[in-house]
């Protein structure tokens, strides 16, 4: 059977084996994405991010017990910061997962955010697409909210939950820049604890501020994950939101722009490979030197380095 | 190109409460560039194999303290045995009486750190005993 057919048939080694390749080495995972890619588009993606220890890994696990109910299959993509300084990472969001480790019908796999080349949103896509092909019913992609490489990430979601707490004092400021606006569904956790109601008047606040064209208003909604408190809920809230995306045509365009972006990426990377194979590191020095004695400028540069470029490009046509 | 990481997932089987030990040497093979995939206390042999396939790591690090490691490690090795995944390299670590050392050398496990082991010299034996691309 090849690799392919494997992971079709839900094979967790192949899967696993697949997204290494994808994460290690992108040209050659290439070929087994393109076969995989005409049985995809049929899981839907959902995203759970927000601020550290809000209670992503809690929900996501709850989430996905309650989805196991009703016999649905599901992926789990965590992702984690890692090191900027040694790009090694600490893991652990299946600390919280640990029951569903053994569920043949549910595959986790954790990622380190740093040290993806051409970009953490392209190979979290093609994971995306490998759980999907795999038959995953809905895949979760957990991550913390903070830069703008996470936002782009949870960009790969049709849709997006943002987890927060109360007492996170200034934390709140992170929530405002740039990711409210991508929430669908906000979620309240740890509401067991004091503050709750004053953080659900901030964000109602907030929310105000938001000038949305979508008809949709994302509700705000307590839960305690740990107690399993408001989990029924809020999956009803994310099937009423799926619903509303489908049918207004809102899904249709995010997946239309996400399409358009992969290809866009995909094209860019691919360039970029080519720039290194047309160009020495030792030509690309040498006007690096050239312009640091200001003997010559950045844009002189480029158009040397693109001539050489197209040179090699045409004899690579013919 | 090709870029790849030493992936390794560090899991505490076995009942015995605390996971300090387990948690100071996944910060260090962190620092030394590697990817721990950290699973928490109490895991069950088979959630450690379950979770290496998925996690696709290239060493398994098992800390216990409980005594139970005659019982645990074994049944770890035998079960990797049984589903071909000799490919993972298994090391120990925890509070394990030196006649057991040999034994469970000699059952497969690659190496095992008592406590007090320089972190250094588990982040070497890794990187020396495991060829990424
Ligand atoms: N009191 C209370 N604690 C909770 C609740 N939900 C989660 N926790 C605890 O909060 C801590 C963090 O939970 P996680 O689920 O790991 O949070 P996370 O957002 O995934 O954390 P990171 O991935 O590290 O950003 C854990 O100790 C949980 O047990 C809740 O509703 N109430
Ligand atoms: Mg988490």
């Amino acid at each position: 059977m090849s690799l392919t057919e494997k992971i079709r048939n839900g094979d967790s080694r192949a899967v696993a084996k697949l997204i290494t390749m994808v994460e290690n080495d992108f040209q050659n995972a290439q070929p087994f994405l393109k076969e995989l890619h005409q049985y995809c588009g049929k899981a839907i993606v959902v995203g759970i991010t927000g601020p550290p220890g809000s209670g992503k890994s809690t929900i996501t696990d709850k989430l996905t017990k309650h989805l196991r109910k009703m016999n649905k299959k599901v992926g789990i993509i965590a992702i984690d910061p890692s090191s900027p300084f040694s790009g090694g990472a600490i893991l652990g969001d299946r600390i919280r997962m640990q029951d569903l480790t053994t569920d043949k019908d549910v595959f986790i796999r954790s990622v380190g955010a740093r040290g993806h080349l051409g970009g953490l949103s392209r190979s979290t896509q093609a994971v995306v697409k490998i759980m999907d092909a795999m038959g995953k019913d809905f895949i979760f992609i957990e991550t913390v909210g903070v830069g703008q490489s996470e936002i782009d990430v949870i960009k790969v979601s049709d849709v997006v939950l943002l987890v927060v707490m109360p007492g996170m004092g200034d934390d709140i400021q992170v929530i405002k820049a740039g990711i409210m606006e991508i929430g669908d569904i906000f979620v309240v956790n740890k509401s067991d604890r004091d503050g709750s109601d004053k953080l659900i008047a901030e964000i109602e606040m907030m929310l105000h501020l938001i000038e949305k064209e979508e008809k949709w208003h994302p509700p705000i909604l307590k839960t305690v994950g740990t107690e399993n408190i408001g989990i029924d809920v809020l999956w009803k809230e994310v099937e009423k939101c799926t619903d509303y995306l489908k049918e207004s045509g809102e899904m249709f365009l995010r997946r239309k722009n996400r399409t358009r972006k992969e290809i866009f990426d995909l094209f860019q990377e691919s360039w970029r490979e080519m720039f290194f194979q047309f160009i020495s590191e030792e030509r690309l020095e040498k006007e690096v030197e050239r312009v640091l004695k200001q003997n010559d400028n950045p844009y002189n540069a480029v158009k040397k380095l693109s001539a050489i470029f197209k040179e090699n490009l045409f004899k690579e046509g013919e | 190109m090709k870029k790849s990481r030493i992936r390794v997932l560090v899991a505490k089987p076995g009942l015995d409460g605390h996971d300090r030990g387990a948690k100071v040497i996944a910060r260090a093979l962190r620092d030394a560039g590697m990817e721990v995939i950290y699973t928490g206390l109490r895991q069950t042999p088979e959630q450690i194999i379950e979770a290496a396939i998925q996690e696709d790591v290239n060493v398994i690090g098992l800390s216990i303290l409980s005594g139970a490691h005659m019982y645990i490690f074994p049944k770890i090795i035998k079960m990797l045995e049984e589903r071909k995944m000799t490919d993972i390299m298994v090391i120990a670590g925890g509070i394990i009486p030196i006649e057991d050392i040999s034994e469970l050398k000699k059952m497969g496990i690659k190496e095992i750190f008592t406590p007090g082991t320089d972190t250094k010299k588990i982040v070497k034996f890794i990187k020396t005993n495991v060829a990424v691309a």
